[in-house]
């Protein structure tokens, strides 16, 4: 580390209140860079991109490939990968639309409309999801196939599995109840939105608390009290700023009028509704916390993290490295599930090219996430930061009018630049590429 | 007499057809250190993975106080209080000393969370009577030097109660001021009981460290000797002649 040339003293400075901050610099990065595309975009499209109606829209079209995401950084950080979660994706999605509109209703005579479908359905989605997972963990850890080909196998395996359950048929209209995980047809309204949120603030203050004082009982390293409590009011201010974009996005009067005709009334003079969160972001909200705390505080994600870095070393630990490829597998497969979820319910049907080239965003996602393909190093909510700016750069792009051929091309081109900043970084820092 | 700490009696393992080590016995007591030497690829490291529990013998038996023990895995070692260093560390780069040291071993909180912090004040306690310079904590370990590097090795080696110690080259890599902490700490476990096997190259190392020395040469036990009976050349003989000397053979 000798050779390492010092920097100035303000750098050095700099350096260490960040340090004493316990500030992560690349997720700094990352939320800069989001900040830079959307007000680009906003001025751009002359304050069209940065209104509730769009960020709405961003939000319920960023869940899909967010929550993927945040399993791919598992399967990344252990040095694979997984080309199929695209095509996984429309498996349980076919699965799941023919559970819901052919075998319980038809088959098991429960009959359309019935509560127990949408329920049912998700479960059975997430098992075959969960099981196909695990198959192919099971064929990387236990038998020692390269996850890459596994697969790149399973992403034409798995995609004409779900044609053929299909018969490339576009099944819908899916259950009422399993469309509100969609976004549009499932919003929270205004005063739970604001119930919720303030139920984030209080969680958020409590947690900050409840690490400080373990880590004061410990003896541990605290950061000023000052510093925690600004990063408490900036992470409730995010929440409460959020909520209320959300909830000043009203519904459109000719959508609330067919919502009143659809009940038999009519709907009262000057009458307004927001939108208010979308449950399809709540179940993004839970995966992410879910997620991380498997990452951080749980020996699952120890031992994820340890086998990235050094998979001999986590061997001879006495870890248990082929169950753990299984094991992130079938979360990676449970995850996709949920994904083919908010993803067929979003279109309110499931069609037979769901989840095209999903698996190149998700990947994508990961590696703008921060996280590193030589294994051992990535944070889940870098991933679904990740996926929110290639979902802002592309949405952005569609409404400046860029040729669609440019819009890709400029998407591929921001992957690798990504990759090459984060290399360039890493190297300054010192820490391993 | 009481049976030795370890015991590994014949001894065999192969690697497609080449036997890394063929039939080799060695022991070892508590409170004693025992000295594996022998040029590269003569079997030493293999031999001392199979009582770590990475490699499975192909022949023979361990023994742990005269009881026959069955090691199949890291974790079945670790059961026996068999605790490693090794060569190359075995450390996650990515993770930082105290995620390190209890690697597979994670301290939890009641509702099985791994407890951070409680880790780390461990760490704190053992590096503290280790290596008191050590205070890069919160860091991974890729940004430790080698020396630091080693020390977080030795600290999860030492942390959970080894009877067992296995070392393999300890001083590799170290400064000769890091060497002479490791030689006093091995002087240090020593005296509280523990039964130590050093590989090493440095047959110097060897004399001043060891009590008995066991030299292999192509995966085969050469001899083991009482250091007090040889000289550093008959040592230097067993490697490369693959002989015991003459007053002792």
């Amino acid at each position: 580390m000798s050779a390492t040339p010092t920097g100035s003293l303000t750098d050095t400075k700099r350096a260490n209140l960040l340090q004493m901050l316990e500030i992560d610099t690349r997720l700094l990065g990352m939320i800069g860079a989001f900040l830079v595309i959307s007000l680009g975009f906003d001025l751009l499209t002359e304050g069209r991109f940065l209104t509730p109606r769009n960020i709405f829209n961003l939000t319920i079209q960023t869940v899909s490939v967010a929550i993927m995401a945040s399993g791919m950084v598992f399967i990344i950080v252990m040095r694979h990968i997984d080309l199929s979660v695209g095509a996984l994706l429309a498996t349980t999605s076919a699965v799941m639309a023919m559970t819901q509109t052919y075998i319980l209703p038809d088959m098991l005579g429960l009959g359309l409309g019935n509560p127990l479908i949408a329920p049912i359905t998700i479960v059975v989605g997430l098992i075959v999801g969960s099981i196909i997972g695990a198959f192919h963990g099971y064929l990387i850890g236990y038998l020692a196939i390269p996850s890459f080909i596994v697969t790149l196998g399973g992403l034409l395996v798995w995609r004409n599995v779900a044609w053929y359950l299909t018969d490339g048929q576009t099944i819908g209209p899916l259950d009422p109840i399993f469309q509100k995980f969609g976004g549009v047809n499932g919003t929270l309204g205004v005063s739970l939105s604001w119930g919720l949120a303030i139920l984030g603030v209080l969680a958020t203050a409590a947690t900050l608390y409840a690490a400080r004082r373990n880590k004061i009982t410990h003896e541990a390293y605290v950061k000023p009290l000052w510093a925690e409590i600004a990063l408490g009011a900036l992470l409730s201010a995010i929440i409460i700023g959020f909520t209320a974009i959300l909830n000043s996005y009203q519904i459109p009067v000719r959508r609330l009028q067919r919502m009143f005709e659809r009940l038999g009334e009519t709907m009262p003079e000057g009458f307004v509704a927001a939108y208010g969160l979308p449950i399809s972001a709540l179940v993004l909200l839970v995966v992410a916390i879910a997620m991380t705390l498997i990452a951080r505080r749980t020996r699952l994600g120890r031992y994820i993290f340890a086998t990235g870095g050094n998979p001999d070393a986590a061997e001879l630990s006495g870890i248990n490295t082929r169950l753990l490829t299984v094991k992130i597998f079938a979360l990676m497969g449970l995850l996709t599930a949920i994904s083919a979820v908010v993803a067929s319910s979003r279109l309110a049907n499931h069609s037979n090219d769901i989840g095209t080239l999903d698996e190149l965003r998700v990947i994508a996602a990961a590696v703008i996430g921060g996280t590193a393909l030589s294994g051992g190093i990535g944070t889940i909510h870098g991933a679904i930061l990740g996926a929110l700016i290639m979902q802002s750069l592309q949405s952005g792009m569609a409404m400046v009018g860029v040729d669609a051929p440019f819009q890709n091309i400029v998407v591929g081109s921001v992957l690798v630049l990504a990759v090459l900043i984060d290399i360039v970084y890493r190297r300054k820092t010192g820490e391993k590429i | 007499m009481t049976a030795p700490l370890v015991e590994m009696r014949n001894i065999s393992i192969s690697f497609g057809g080449v036997k890394a080590v063929d039939d080799v016995s060695v022991d070892l007591n508590g409170g004693e250190v025992v000295g594996l030497l022998g040029h590269n690829g003569a079997g030493k490291s293999t031999l001392i993975k199979i009582l770590s529990g990475a490699y499975h013998a192909s022949h023979g038996e361990i023994y742990i106080d005269g009881q026959k023990a069955t090691i199949r895995s890291p974790r079945d070692a670790r059961s026996y209080n068999i605790e490693t260093i090794y060569q190359t560390l075995a450390l996650a780069d990515n993770l930082d000393a105290s995620s390190n040291l209890f690697l597979g071993r994670e301290l939890v909180t009641p509702l099985g969370f791994v407890n951070d912090d409680a880790m780390e004040a461990e760490t704190r306690k053992i590096m503290a009577r280790l290596n008191p310079n050590f205070k890069k904590f919160n860091v991974p370990v890729a940004a430790l030097s080698g020396g630091q590097r080693q020390s977080v090795a030795i600290a999860r080696a030492v942390y959970f109660n080894a009877r067992i110690l296995i070392m393999d080259e300890p001083t590799a890599a170290l400064g000769p001021h890091e060497t002479q902490m490791v030689a006093e700490l091995i002087q240090q476990l020593k005296a509280q009981g523990i039964g130590i096997f050093l590989i090493s190259h440095d047959i110097h190392d060897v004399m001043e460290l060891c009590d008995r020395a066991s030299v292999m040469k192509n995966g085969k036990l050469v001899g083991s000797v009482d250091v007090k009976d040889v000289t550093d050349d008959d040592l230097l003989g067993m490697i490369i002649l693959g002989k015991k000397p003459a007053h002792l053979a």
